[in-house]
């Protein structure tokens, strides 16, 4: 479902005299469909980075990243935006760390608008279902997530994540600020989806999480040494 | 997905005297697309604006405009009424300040409806229910339509001149700082309302902001401008998350965190 040749990454701070870090030497990355691979390395190293990259939202600086899209491969690292925008709508999906939405939208209607394919009702029907079943109690629903706690947000924004049902998903310490309940609830819908057929690709520093989800493990090394 | 574009400059340049307000400017528009234009003040942007939507015409430089019937039309070399047709129908403009938009002596129903009569509509009283309609999809109540904008509030005049711009359905918005000015919690009202129905009547809009984060919330693609030329541009995200040029680095570590 999504394979990366030889990608290399690097940032040049030009506010700190053009320093330049490099972080991806090289990274070979094979993603099939039904299949969780978790990112794995000390902090720092790079898996964000990566995980970023695969997105499309960092730049690489040399090589590939295949995605199966519409039925043929391609190349998102030398597509043009408006393409990437097709890609993520219909193909890639991401969950961040943070929530990042417009200020004063219900919870409920942030999570249905990432729906596909489905009128606005069936969306916030199949949107209040996934945030039930994430622990978020229907009283909720209505209100902006900007009060939330921590672990509500995570979650939110997990159902607005899973809501696109996107054949390739990239996730991002899903499960980084959420007790063992809701952790758990969280595993159940990642095998789930990997059941389904869903190449998943993601950075789970919890071992509990990882063991229970991750088929196998991509270790990221870190370039420069932290010395 | 539409493969021509709605709009598309190249080579644009314009100075004021010495002062260089566009250099080189090349923008593309697709149909139904938000594409943000971001800066500080003088960078270039507004004049940017202006040139795209015919309001100023740059010392060089080309803006082709593709109508419904797929024709191109060269936006500067249009005769003047063809331009205005334009800009009363197909196109809309959104100013920071609604008062440069909106005619203050005429109630919020008319200021709405007018742009309805400008396009041919004749019937007082299918005028009157779409400006009430619209009123409503910019949640201001019924009852105020008979009022005159200058009793309204500064979100509530900008909402009035949303509602009267999109009233004919254009096919192409230009916003000059919509959010500017306003209250942050009118803000975040107005951004979600301006994002749903953009998203909703398949408008395509080109978008003046200096607040990163509004560029961020409603446009999908970006342009970082300094001193008249665009330094960077591509996804919205890639940009703000890993911006490649000096000035987009000091642009994005210098916004305030709240």
């Amino acid at each position: 479902m999504l394979r990366t040749e030889a990608l290399d990454k690097s940032f040049t701070l030009h506010l700190r005299d053009g320093l330049r870090i490099p972080v991806l030497r090289h990274v070979d990355l094979v993603l099939h469909a039904g299949e969780c691979v978790a990112l794995t390395g000390p902090s720092g190293a790079g898996k964000s980075t990566l995980l970023r990259a695969l997105y499309g939202n960092y730049r690489v600086d040399a090589g590939h990243i295949w995605v199966r899209h519409a039925g043929a491969m391609l190349d998102i690292a030398a597509a043009a935006p408006r393409l990437v925008v097709q890609v993520r709508a219909t193909t890639l999906g991401y969950v961040s760390q943070f929530l990042r939405v417009v200020p004063r939208v219900p919870a409920i209607d942030i999570v249905a608008e990432a729906a596909r394919g489905m009128d606005p009702a069936a969306a916030r029907a199949r949107a209040a279902e996934l945030l039930l079943r994430l622990n978020i109690p229907r009283w909720l629903h209505a209100l902006p997530p900007a009060t939330f706690s921590g672990g509500e947000q995570q979650r939110v924004n997990l159902a607005r994540g899973f809501i696109g049902g996107h054949p390739v998903l990239l996730l991002d310490e899903p499960t980084a600020s959420l007790d063992d309940t809701n952790r758990d609830i969280v595993v159940g819908m990642i095998r789930d989806a990997r059941a389904r057929g869903v190449a998943i690709a993601g950075i789970f520093h919890d071992t509990v999480v990882r063991n229970a989800v991750a088929d196998r493990v991509h270790e990221v090394t870190p370039l420069l040494d932290a010395a | 997905m539409s493969e021509e574009t709605l709009l598309c400059a190249s080579g644009l340049s314009l100075r004021f005297g010495t002062v260089p307000a566009l250099l080189e400017v090349d923008a593309e528009l697709w149909p139904g697309e938000m594409l943000a234009v971001v800066g500080e003040s003088g960078s270039g942007k507004t004049t940017l604006l202006n040139v795209l939507s015919g309001r100023l015409r740059p010392q060089s430089g080309v803006v082709w405009y593709r109508d419904p019937e797929g024709r191109l039309a060269d936006v500067h070399a249009m005769p003047l009424p063809a331009l205005r047709a334009l800009h009363r129908s197909d196109w809309g403009f959104v100013h920071q300040n609604p008062r440069d938009n909106l005619r203050m002596g005429v109630s919020a129903g008319g200021n709405v409806g007018e742009r309805l009569m400008a396009q041919g509509s004749r019937h007082y009283g299918r005028i009157r229910a779409e400006a009430i309609a619209w009123l409503g999809q910019v949640e201001i109540d019924a009852d105020r339509v008979d009022d005159l904008p200058r009793t309204f509030s500064g979100g509530m005049l900008q909402r009035l001149q949303i509602a009267r711009t999109l009233v004919t359905h254009p096919r192409l918005v230009f916003m000059d700082e919509p959010t500017g000015g306003l209250d942050v919690s009118v803000q975040a009202r107005l951004l979600d309302l301006i994002r749903g129905l953009v998203s909703r009547l398949g408008i395509a809009a080109v978008l003046v902001t200096h607040d990163l984060a509004v560029a961020r919330l409603l446009a999908q693609r970006i342009m970082v401008m300094q001193r008249g030329r665009v330094v960077e541009a591509g996804l919205t995200d890639q940009v703000l998350d890993d911006p490649r040029h000096p000035y987009t680095q000091l642009l994005v570590s210098s916004v305030l965190q709240a």
